[in-house]
């Protein structure tokens, strides 16, 4: 059984973050102390990079930086739930919760359904609510791992 | 509504899927039906054909080139780019429901096959329905060869038979048509004299004879590629040219449109690498399906074919001697049965043969062979030329077209004239042609007409012993062909031809009008 897409130790429920950067760099955070990426710093250029392209704020609060990178060794899902929401380029407001994909440069298909399924459910309101409503990084795993199953 | 959408971003693991979903509920909400394709990174599942046909419009939300974007040719589409999906997705349906309301690019008509007439469009016409059951849809498929093929046949048949013409005058005696054939194509480039009727002769002939060289690889080509789009055509057009080298004729080229068309179909639709997917249409699926369908054809039906014709060939030789009205008959309906394929093919190099016999007298029975073929085989184009004409309702325009050009071609001995018509119903124009070929067979056999000319149909008349007799064989025998075919047909209206009267009778209401638009 290969690694879950995300965890409790990858969750922030009380994130302060500045702005964007400051946000993203959290969640890096968690990921490279769950060993799951290599290099906070190269990953971190790699999410720029992407946000750079086509800032990633989804209508109803939410932030989706993502990045397929070769700092990446497994693929994972950092959440945040933001203290105060930041902007993330969204039209229809700043984002209060933020999902950090994380994809391995050479990820296989598998991996990247569940990815697919995890944006697909981020259309769904009740999906988005039930997350904000979560007490805690154990609630916000669980959900995530109970929903986001592939197509 | 119905729509189908491509989704794509750069990363291809959050957008792609975000505006997929995003389309897909906003399509609900609205009552609106939406198929969504997400070129993303974890593979994308092509959207089936028949999906594609039956949506009325495209939504393109895609921020990388759309991958196929030809199989959405001709539908209103819009493009809005993979963000706008995400964050306005009812305004991006309702854009789309103003584009397919706002009228549909010229295109369109050919595609959606509600037209017969395809001329002028961009791309060829495919009329198939893809809501229509099994059957309606093979004889579409078949239709759509066979309405590319007709003007080949035209086309072709009719410079073949002008050639003989200008043959028949241009050669001293009764020579031309058989002298025609035997001039090499070097003598044509060479010495081109614009002034030789012998020269234009060979040039028609030879031009002619070039369009028929195409007939079953065209009829294979499209209906693979009415079954498979463009990734059929090259599976199908290789398949034909294979069946004509092994002798199978339109018969193989049927049965090659379909294997061609349906591998090109199923492969097109495997799940391959990101990097694999850009080469698929281009090289891999016509690479792939083109050597499977070479394989079928050389290795598995080709030797079949050929033991198939060296035992007729052979059988036939035996049967010499035996009662001659008999044989006329058999040749006869061997003729009529497929139409220069192999079959026929074996009938008519036996009659051929037969001519080169040394020292054979004014009424040799080899004579009266070839007099018997060449007469049953000029029945079944001259039969579908009487039947268009007599009960024209039971025929589809392109037939009916093809119809007036098949009595040049029935009388010039040119059997290819009837494909078109043997290829869009099998079995009932198969049939009757066989009867009726067989009668002329046994008649001609019977009054005893004799020919030492291998091919011309009536342009070489002076050539024939009792041409009389020869004219009554082929008359009697296009009319029981024709008679057969009629209530063949009438038994089982085609859909086809239904479909077709139903739009002749919707457009003839609408004209008149459209011509009074101020009525409105």
């Amino acid at each position: 059984m290969s690694l879950p897409l995300t965890a409790a130790d990858l969750v922030g429920v009380d994130l302060a973050a500045a702005d964007r950067d400051d946000a993203t760099r959290q969640l890096i955070d968690l990921l490279a102390a769950a060993g799951r990426v290599t290099d906070a710093e190269g990953f971190h250029a790699d999410v720029r990079a992407r946000e750079a392209q086509m800032a990633t704020g989804m209508p109803g609060g939410v932030g989706l930086p993502h990045a397929r990178s070769e700092h990446v060794t497994v693929p994972s899902l950092a959440v945040g739930k933001l203290r105060e929401p930041v902007d993330w380029g969204a039209p229809d407001g700043p984002a209060r919760l933020v999902f950090l994909i994380a994809a391995p440069a050479g990820g296989d298909a598998d991996h990247l359904q569940i990815l697919a399924a995890l944006a697909r459910r981020l259309v769904h309101e009740s999906f988005r609510q039930s997350l904000l409503d979560a007490p805690d990084a154990a609630t916000v795993a669980e959900i995530v791992q109970r929903e986001v199953v592939p197509s | 509504m119905k729509f189908v959408a491509v989704s794509s971003c750069p990363t291809g693991i959050a957008h792609t899927y975000m505006a997929a979903e995003a389309l897909e509920q906003a399509g609900k909400a609205a009552g609106h039906e939406v198929h969504v394709e997400t070129q993303g990174a974890a593979g994308s599942t092509p959207l089936d054909p028949a999906i594609i046909a039956a949506a009325d419009g495209v939504i393109y939300a895609a921020d990388l080139e759309v991958q196929a974007k030809d199989r959405f040719a001709g539908k209103p589409f819009v493009d809005v780019g993979v963000k706008k999906a995400v964050h306005d997705p009812n305004g991006v349906l309702a854009q789309a429901v103003a584009a397919v309301e706002a009228g549909v690019p010229a295109a369109d008509a050919a595609a959606a096959g509600a037209t017969p007439t395809a001329a002028g469009a961009p791309r060829p016409a495919v009329k198939v329905d893809p809501n229509a059951g099994v059957g309606t849809r093979i004889r579409q498929w078949l239709m759509t060869g066979v309405s590319y093929m007709i003007p080949f046949v035209a086309a072709g048949g009719i410079l073949i038979a002008l050639g003989f013409m200008i043959a028949q005058a241009a050669w001293p005696g009764n020579e031309g048509p058989v002298a025609v054939t035997a001039v090499p194509v070097q003598d044509l480039i060479t010495s081109f004299s614009i002034t030789s009727g012998q020269d234009w002769a060979v040039l028609l002939y030879q031009t002619g004879a070039a369009a028929f060289g195409f007939l079953v690889a065209v009829l294979s080509g499209f209906i693979a590629y009415a079954i498979a789009d463009r990734p059929g055509l090259v599976p199908g057009f290789v398949g034909g040219a294979i069946s004509v080298v092994i002798g199978a004729g339109f018969l193989g080229g049927l049965v090659t449109g379909f294997v061609g068309g349906f591998l090109a179909l199923w492969i097109s639709r495997w799940r391959v690498p990101k990097g694999v997917r850009g080469v698929m249409p281009v090289v891999v699926t016509p690479l792939l399906s083109s050597l499977i369908t070479g394989f079928l054809m050389f290795v598995v039906i080709g030797r079949p074919i050929a033991n198939v014709m060296d035992g007729l060939t052979n059988w036939l030789n035996g049967l010499s001697g035996s009662n001659l009205v008999l044989m006329g008959a058999l040749l006869g309906a061997m003729m009529g049965f497929d139409l220069g394929g192999p079959i026929n093919k074996v009938a008519y190099t036996f009659a051929v043969t037969g001519l080169a016999t040394e020292g054979l007298t004014g009424d040799a029975v080899q004579y009266r062979i070839m007099a018997a073929v060449m007469a049953a085989g000029m029945v079944a184009p001259l039969a579908m030329a009487l039947a268009t004409v007599v009960r024209k309702g039971l025929f589809t325009h392109a037939e009916r077209e093809n119809g007036k050009a098949a009595w040049l071609l029935g009388l010039s001995f040119i059997s290819e004239g009837a494909i078109p018509f043997a290829a869009a119903d099998p079995w009932r124009v198969i049939v009757s042609s066989m009867v009726g070929s067989s009668v002329t067979g046994a008649i001609t056999m019977a009054v005893g007409s004799g020919l030492r000319a291998p091919h011309g149909g009536i342009w070489v008349l002076p050539l024939i012993s009792n041409p009389l007799g020869f004219l009554l064989a082929v008359a009697v025998g296009t009319v029981i062909t024709a008679g057969v075919v009629v209530v063949l047909k009438g038994l089982r209206p085609s859909p086809l031809v239904e479909a077709e009267r139903e739009a002749d009778a919707a457009a003839a209401a609408t004209t008149p009008a459209a011509a009074q638009p101020a009525v409105a």
